[in-house]
């Protein structure tokens, strides 16, 4: 079987198994990521508190909160890179741990790549794969098909060859999530990633990410100050602001009362052709 | 061939050295040099080969070998700067005025005791401006051997350097101790810095570790190629300067060959230019979006 048809055949199973599922049941089984009342505190200062939801597999979950409400804070607590003043973060059931951690595929913000760097996108792929380890990768025909199934999972197969820092910033990200994606994670971490992206990129990326949680069975938590592209995506929300977080769905969340009570001050929550305003409100 | 090529130039000694070591140098400074150019490290590569001037007059004023001088004043001055923390801006300000401004004077009295001790400008001239022409031969197997080690360790971090130059935050998360491995690399830039200052000078090696790196990072775009590229391009110019050098005692004013530093450098920038006069080929393939026309009005 050539490269390209066992990718088509695994990319049609994978299709396959997504339909074959009853809606609804994408988020069953047990808790992939649970924070249980996670604190921080950074530079004596409590960042966040209370903080409690869990996720599970195939799940689509957006952080939601207005700048510096803490949501990097959240994640960087998540990968490990913080370490929580209090509360527990568990992963499969148990403590991060560095065999654990390795579940967890991570595209961090506002990657600025110099156009000079001299990393192809597929070498951004590969790295993805082996980046944290010593010596030297020797390419081979299993690594070469995987790191071409990673971007074709993201759309990214036709700039494989291109230098990653003169790619858009749409494309960017794709190529970020594939080098998330081949180390097949079972939660892919995304910090703002649809910041200072075109709408259509924004629509492309979103759509992109559903699929994955979607097919791939992962459980995708990303971070936005717009909940709007993410709307008719997301299966939860955990929205942070003055340090807390609420979580359930959309509708849970977002309304006047629940947004207020999380703000500490008048907010109006208002709707719009299907698109969610949050606009704070007289005093 | 024979205007290139003098007659005897292969038959002497130290020039067989010189192509030698000239080598080991452009190839451990042309690897290292991609590094420090996409780690935005080449003020720290300057700091170095500064604060190395420094080890290389004190060397010669106590009687030892220049190369020594450099390399221990590297290490150290390697581990001062991680110590200023030389990435941040704040830092570098430190490091410019006031570390490096001590250094240099500290060299400056060196090499005035040193002209006090021996009545010639050569120890200034070699420390500053290099000397790979009066290498000693028993120094070669040192400087062959902190090459290969300088390129092993850079080698076997290549990957990891790779990871965390496209963020460290990255890196972080999958277990790399992004601290560790910037200062084992800076000691690794240290020794290439030795090198260079050895071949053409320690005010000068910083364009030996830049400058093929730059010109192979306009030309290539995998990591491979662009320390392959920066290792030739290095090779190419330090060849080629000293066997100009050679010639040069032929050129006015007659009798005395002109500083292989200059060939070596004025090579670097020429090889550096010429990747503007024809831009390269566009690497990457059009993006999708590229050719969009406008939408009808």
């Amino acid at each position: 079987m050539t490269n390209e048809a066992a990718q088509r055949s695994a990319a049609a199973q994978r299709s396959a198994a997504a339909q074959a599922m009853p809606p609804g049941a994408r988020a069953t089984g047990p808790d992939l990521l649970t924070l249980d009342d996670v604190g921080v505190r950074l530079g004596g200062r409590q960042v966040l508190c209370d903080v409690t939801f869990s996720l599970r597999k195939g799940e689509f979950t957006g952080v939601i909160g207005p700048n510096g409400a803490g949501k990097t804070t959240l994640l960087r607590v998540i990968l490990g890179l913080v370490e929580p003043s209090g509360g527990r973060v568990l992963i499969d059931g148990e403590p991060v741990n560095s065999k654990n951690k390795a579940a967890i595929g991570y595209v961090p913000q506002k990657l600025v790549i110099d156009p000079d760097m001299p990393l192809r996108a597929r070498d951004v792929v590969a790295l993805g794969l082996d980046g944290h380890r010593l010596g030297f990768a020797f390419p081979s025909r299993q690594r070469r098909e995987m790191i071409e199934a990673a971007l074709e999972d993201v759309g990214a197969a036709g700039y494989a060859n291109a230098r990653v820092g003169e790619l858009s910033g749409g494309e960017q990200q794709r190529v970020l999530i594939a080098h998330a994606l081949i180390s097949r994670p079972k939660l892919l971490l995304l910090d703002e990633p649809l910041a200072n992206l075109d709408i259509r990129s924004e629509q492309e990326i979103v759509a992109v990410l559903a699929r994955l949680a979607r097919e791939q069975q992962i459980a995708v938590l990303l971070s936005a100050h717009d909940m709007n592209p993410l709307l008719g995506v997301m299966d939860r929300i955990v929205y942070v602001a003055n340090g807390r977080v609420a979580t359930g769905s959309t509708d849970e969340v977002v309304t006047s009362e629940g947004l207020t009570r999380l703000y500490g001050h008048q907010v109006d929550v208002v709707r719009v052709q299907n698109r969610v305003l949050v606009v704070a409100g007289e005093q | 061939m024979h205007y290139l090529f003098e007659p005897g130039l292969f038959g002497s000694g130290p020039v067989r050295t010189a192509l030698l070591v000239g080598a080991v140098v452009a190839i451990t400074s042309g690897v290292i040099g991609v590094f420090t150019v996409i780690r935005g490290q080449s003020f720290a590569g300057h700091a170095l080969a500064d604060v190395a001037t420094t080890g290389g007059s004190g060397a010669f004023l106590v009687g030892l070998n220049q190369f020594w001088g450099f390399l221990v004043a590297g290490i150290v001055a390697a581990a001062m700067m991680e110590g200023i923390g030389v990435q941040r801006r704040r830092g570098r300000d430190v490091a410019t005025g006031v570390v490096l401004g001590a250094a240099l004077g500290a060299a400056a009295l060196f090499l005035y005791l040193g002209t006090l001790q021996t009545s010639t400008t050569g120890a200034s001239f070699s420390v500053l401006f290099g000397s790979i022409f009066v290498i000693s031969p028993d120094t070669v197997p040192a400087l062959v051997a902190s090459g290969i080690v300088a390129l092993v360790v850079v080698a076997v971090l290549t990957r990891v350097l790779l990871l965390t130059s496209i963020s460290p935050d990255l890196a972080r998360a999958r277990g790399v101790r992004v601290r560790t491995v910037g200062i084992v690399y800076l000691a690794a830039l240290a020794v290439s810095v030795s090198l260079a200052a050895v071949a053409i000078g320690a005010v000068l090696s910083t364009a030996l570790l830049i400058g093929p790196s730059a010109t192979a990072l306009r030309v290539t775009k995998s990591p491979g190629w662009a320390m392959v590229t920066s290792a030739l391009a290095g090779i190419a110019a330090t060849w080629l300067g000293i066997v100009l050098s050679y010639d040069s005692y032929y050129w006015p004013p007659f009798g005395h060959g002109w500083p292989v530093s200059f060939f070596v450098v004025a090579l670097v920038l020429v090889g550096y230019l010429l990747t503007y006069v024809k831009r390269p080929r566009r690497l990457a393939p059009r993006s999708p979006h590229e050719g969009a026309e406008c939408f009808p009005a």
